[in-house]
């Protein structure tokens, strides 16, 4: 009974292919898209954590120096002839790829750990350690031996063979290994000059790129949820459409718990089978952006990951199991309709067109409610959560309001129609809004998500862009080595009477989080081109005065501290705030002082960075290479880094661009498939209409109008969607996981492009239907009149 | 990524593993190898020799406080080398490693230290006599009167030793022979040094004096392949002689043995395989091992049939390289204390 129960099952498909295509490729989509940004995220996370284990960050206490990034390999020897325990590293650059040199016999994880013997032959062999990629690059420069464990574009050696490939004899940093022993001295007392940094203060990259990543999943949910759109409406119609089958069925003694158990087993499998197909499709995805996200990454943090993708269970897993909740949702409402449905139920195909206005009433009362919802949450409730609850609430009461709201619009419109043809098509559109409504809402959202997005994308480049002309002004900047190379470089420039912004640096803490102390010379470069988020009077000259300090927007939202507020700069220390500034991009707080107070607070440090404004930059730049003596590769023009830091979003707009063209094609397929799966219904809707007089072509370019015309009015709906959108996820997600507010610029023309990209996407979703329609033989027409059911 | 992986497989100097042996077994690879009749060179022998694989300053010391407690101290600075030779900065192939360990009747601390050679983290020099690594020393004007500290995580020591009597050659004038197939080092001892000083434990500072016993130890290729670990045995009588005696496990159960009985005026007498014996009487579990911590040694030539046991039955060296080594006590024919290490029972 079972096999022939689960035949006459399995037979509605085979006579309804298309509907078993669009169920399959629904699901397919939903979990393609989101299983490839899943992919692509735990490449990079895989990566990270790679990176770190590699550099050995957030495991170990580190010793610093206070000032600059190079450590005397007699400052290591003075603190282990001290006691101290502690292992060099040197970190540096070979062409585009870090090396990191460790020491062998007394890394934390070397000679020290115990099995010995099964430590192989790795300091006489004189040979790096890279993932597959980076050895290739390395080639023929050096020993290289693959070790996937590698974080790519790393490879790891012993420190003398990595000292020598990047021709220095200083180290980076210092590992400060666990177990120290008794007797040590103060780290003050042996070398001044350097610090502690405590594991747990590092920033890892993850956190930096978490914004990033974000942005990717919520693309990745948004395409989950329009391919459950599809899956939902397919799995009405099909429920529909098997009624008749379920009641013949049943008349015949199949038991209701044997046949539910069935239609759910059969279901579901087919559920597997298509998010199968979509975990494919996901890693096609994946393989094909990871490349731009991989650049978009190196360039924005500098965290450099994968170009391989692994398949990995953690993203394939979690889209399979997501796709087969959601059909299971899906499933269990028309499950128990079947449940109660009395066993001689008539069988007409009610199908899901004849969804009546209290349908529509509900949905409406839902919309309503989740809509004021969000406004309470916006105006009353702070915090991450709240702002994606905010989020979800907003785009479905969106998507639920859109049937009524197209219903009122084409009643209305219906309403200042005089002639017959018209005033049926517009009835026939209104009619038809049930069965398209899902497509319609999976088509909203898309849009929607789409002009959000990319308002927030284009917001964050104008604003970054003219962030790095305020912060960018100098024309050339001079990074030097030592204190008097500082001073020299001072004095030499002091005699061009130009004007110079030395930069002082170092790492205080404030409320127990690491923050960057700036000492600035505030000049007209400073007081022209920075712009303040919030200021009093005269901010610059309280600066100037030693009064007051200006601190970034992130310390200032991470320490709930504004204008005004005091900032304890040290010890013994506390100024007031005398403006915000904006920091775009960058996780870490900075309080900027004047250089005076600077040296009087460090009076050990010096200038590492000289910003120089000059009009003859390339005059200058030859001085101090041949006067100066300054090394060439220390001056860097402000063209190249302007250069070099827009590009980083070019990339970044590849990819949005890339994963926009993608929800869009879902939505239009969900079009496609409704038109489709309606087509067949409305064969007797369309037969009197012809029979009327209105040929099949016109009958065809009427369907196809119809479609354009439902976009459009569905564009129409999400622009203030999406706009609303971008407003939250730049004045309320941002701050909340980042510590900055963007401001919100607009693009119309962006808004235009994509509106016409939903209306041709809804174009060529209907016109296989409406080909279709024009080619109905006129035989099926008449049959309608001659088989009334 | 584990560097466990890429950190080079050393030579050992106590191999405890067949693997290991095998490796310090073969020599070659350019190392110069010990010859008879060698004639020492002081100081200058104090100092390293490069040319040769492995090397070793190693003190041991039987101590007690004031209380009548006894301890034992260890302090050993290793030299291996993965080439013959010295250089510069970190291209030097040498590879120095420190073990400190300090045993309490009824404690055992013991720590280790690594370092490379060529960027002054460790070495030896000969005049005035200076052996470190880390903050760790053994060093004096001369090789007579030197300090020894070291520091581990949770004890130390800083102690002041002092020669009473002459050093000791081993062997045929410092040429001391490991098997019958001839493997050799070069083995010279202080075994007459005073040491008092302090011991930085848990419980606190503990001043102590007693007796130190010093080896120095060169090769490139000690012990031949069949192997398997060694008992050493330095025992000073309260007659004032001294006996230095090991024997070489071999993996077919036969010994190989070697001695030196030194008369408390500093005179020695070699002996060759066969002559000096030890037989283990009892085992303690230690670490899931079983290790022989009471043993009969005799040496019937000089009249010498002792029972020695360990004062601390529980003196694992448990580091990279684990072995056992603590003090004892000697009765029978003759008594005293003196020190035992025992290697390969891993």
């Amino acid at each position: 009974m079972i096999v022939s129960c689960l035949r006459a099952l399995l037979s509605h498909w085979r006579r309804n292919p298309v509907q078993l295509f669009a169920y399959l490729a629904g699901l397919a989509l939903a979990t393609a898209l989101w299983s490839g940004v899943q992919a692509i995220n735990a490449e990079a996370r895989a990566s990270y954590d790679a990176a770190a284990t590699t550099l050995g960050e957030g495991q170990y206490d580190l010793l610093i120096p206070w000032q600059g990034d190079r450590i005397p390999l007699d400052d290591y020897i003075s603190l282990r002839r001290s006691g101290w325990l502690v292992s060099p590293v040197i970190v540096g650059r070979l062409d585009d790829i870090q090396l990191v040199g460790i020491d062998l016999v007394t890394s934390a994880t070397g000679l020290g750990t115990g099995n010995v013997t099964s430590v192989p032959l790795a300091l006489a062999s004189e040979t790096l350690l890279a993932n597959e990629d980076t050895a290739q690059k390395l080639g023929p420069l050096v020993n290289v031996t693959v070790d996937a464990s590698i974080a790519p574009g790393m490879a790891v050696g012993d420190i003398g063979l990595v000292q020598r490939l990047l021709g220095r004899d200083d180290l980076s940093h210092l590992v400060l290994l666990p177990d120290q022993s008794l007797g040590q001295p103060d780290l003050s007392v042996i070398v001044p000059s350097l610090r502690i940094q405590r594991a747990q203060q590092v920033t890892s990259i993850s956190q930096l790129t978490n914004s990033f990543h974000l942005n990717l999943t919520a693309f990745g949910l948004l395409s989950f949820a329009v391919g459950l759109f599809i899956v939902h409406s397919t799995i009405g119609l099909a429920f529909e459409q098997r009624r008749g089958m379920i009641r013949t069925l049943r008349s015949l003694g199949v038991p209701l718990r044997i046949l539910l158990t069935l239609i759910a087993i059969e279901m579901l499998t087919l559920a597997a089978i298509g998010a199968g197909f979509g975990i494919v499709l996901g890693y096609l995805i994946a393989a094909f952006l990871l490349p731009d996200v991989a650049a978009t990454l190196r360039g924005l943090y500098g965290a450099e990951i994968s170009g391989t993708l692994e398949l990995r269970a953690s993203w394939w897993v979690s889209g399979l199991l997501l796709a087969l909740v959601g059909t299971a949702a899906a499933l269990s409402s028309r499950i128990w309709q079947i449940a109660k449905m009395p066993l001689l139920a008539s069988v007409r195909p009610r199908a899901w067109v004849i969804a009546t206005a209290s349908r529509f009433r509900l949905q409406s009362i839902i919309a309503v409610s989740l809509l004021s919802a969000t406004i309470l949450l916006g105006l009353f409730v702070k915090g991450l959560v709240a702002g994606f609850a905010l989020l979800g609430c907003l785009l479905i009461g969106a998507a639920l309001a859109l049937p009524a709201l197209a219903a009122s619009i084409l009643t209305l419109l219906q309403r200042y129609t005089t002639a017959p043809v018209w005033t049926w098509f517009w009835a026939d559109t209104r009619q038809q809004l049930p069965g398209l409504s899902l497509a319609l809402m999976a088509l909203l959202l898309a849009v929607s998500a789409n002009i959000g997005v990319s308002t927030m994308v284009s917001s964050f480049r104008l604003t970054f862009v003219s962030f790095l002309d305020q912060r960018l002004a100098p024309e050339l900047f001079v990074q030097v080595e030592t204190k008097d190379q500082s001073i020299a470089l001072a004095a030499f420039l002091d005699l061009r009477k130009i004007e110079v912004l030395p930069l002082s640096k170092t790492q205080v803490s404030i409320t127990n989080k690491p923050v960057a102390l700036y000492g600035v010379r505030v000049g007209p470069t400073y007081r022209n081109n920075w712009v303040f988020l919030d200021e009093t009077d005269g901010a610059w000259d309280l600066v100037a005065h030693d009064t007051a300090v200006v601190v970034n927007e992130q310390l200032a939202r991470r320490a709930g501290i504004w204008v005004d507020d005091l900032v304890q700069v040290a010890p013994d220390l506390a100024l007031p705030i005398a403006a915000v500034v904006g920091d775009y991009g960058n996780p870490q707080g900075q309080v900027i002082v004047s250089e005076n107070l600077f040296q009087n607070l460090h009076p050990d440090l010096y200038p590492s960075q000289f910003g120089i404004r000059t009009t003859e930059a390339p005059a200058l730049r030859a001085q101090l290479v041949n006067t100066a003596d300054i090394d060439n590769n220390a001056i860097i023009d402000q063209a190249s880094i302007k250069a070099l830091s827009l590009e980083v979003f070019e990339r970044t707009f590849v990819v949005t661009a890339a994963l926009n063209i993608l929800t869009l094609g879902v939505a239009s397929f969900a079009i496609l498939m409704s038109l489709l799966t309606l087509a067949d219904l409305r064969v007797p809707q369309l037969a009197p209409v012809w029979a009327l007089g209105l040929t099949r072509q016109r009958l065809g370019w009427l369907e196809l109008l119809r479609a354009v015309l439902l976009a459009a009015i569905v564009v129409v709906c999400a622009i203030p969607l999406g706009l609303t959108l971008a407003w939250v996820l730049l004045t309320i997600i941002n701050v909340e996981a980042f510590g900055w507010q963007l401001p919100m610029y607009l693009f119309p023309l962006e808004y235009v492009q994509l509106g016409g990209f939903a209306l041709v996407a809804a174009f060529l979703a209907a016109m296989w239907p409406a080909i279709r329609l024009m080619r109905t033989p006129p035989s099926s027409l008449l049959r309608v009149f001659a088989s009334e059911r | 990524m584990n560097v466990k992986v890429i950190v080079f497989l050393f030579l050992w100097p106590f191999g405890v593993l067949a693997q290991g042996f095998s490796g310090l077994g073969t020599g070659g690879d350019g190392f110069t190898m010990p010859k008879p009749q060698p004639a020492f060179s002081f100081p200058a022998d104090h100092g390293p020799h490069p040319e040769y694989r492995i090397e070793w300053w190693y003190i041991t010391a039987n101590l007690n406080s004031p209380d009548g407690t006894t301890y034992g101290l260890q302090w050993t600075l290793f030299r291996t080398a993965l080439a013959p030779g010295e250089a510069l900065g970190w291209q030097s192939p040498q590879i120095w490693f420190g073990h400190a360990s300090v045993t309490t009747p009824d404690q055992h601390f013991a720590t280790e230290r690594f370092a490379r050679g060529g960027i002054g983290q460790a070495g030896v020099e000969a005049s005035p006599f200076r052996a470190w690594i880390d903050e760790w020393a053994l060093q004096g004007a001369d090789f007579d009167l030197m300090n020894l500290t070291a520091n581990g995580p949770d004890f130390g020591y800083d102690m002041l030793l002092q020669a009473t009597g002459p050093l000791v050659l081993h062997g045929d004038k410092g040429y001391s022979v490991k098997s019958a197939e001839g493997q050799a080092s070069y083995y010279y001892s202080q075994p007459f040094f005073k040491i008092g000083g302090t011991l930085k434990l848990p419980i606190g500072d503990i001043e102590v004096t007693g007796d130190a016993w010093l080896d120095r130890e060169w090769s490139s290729q000690p012990l031949s392949d069949d192997q398997t670990g060694w008992d050493w045995f330095s025992l000073s009588f309260d007659s004032g002689a001294k006996l230095m005696g090991f024997q070489l496990r071999q993996t077919d159960g036969s010994l190989y043995s070697s001695s030196t009985w030194i008369g408390s005026d500093g005179a020695t007498t070699s002996y060759a395989d066969g002559a000096f014996g030890a037989t283990p009487l009892s085992t303690s579990l230690i670490e899931g091992k079983d290790v022989p911590t009471s043993w009969r040694v005799t040496l019937p030539d000089q009249g010498v049939d002792v029972f020695v046991k360990a004062m601390n039955p529980d003196a694992w060296m448990g580091l990279s390289i684990p072995y056992w080594e603590g003090p004892v006590n000697v009765s029978g024919s003759h008594t005293g204390q003196g020190y035992l290490e025992m290697t390969g029972y891993e």
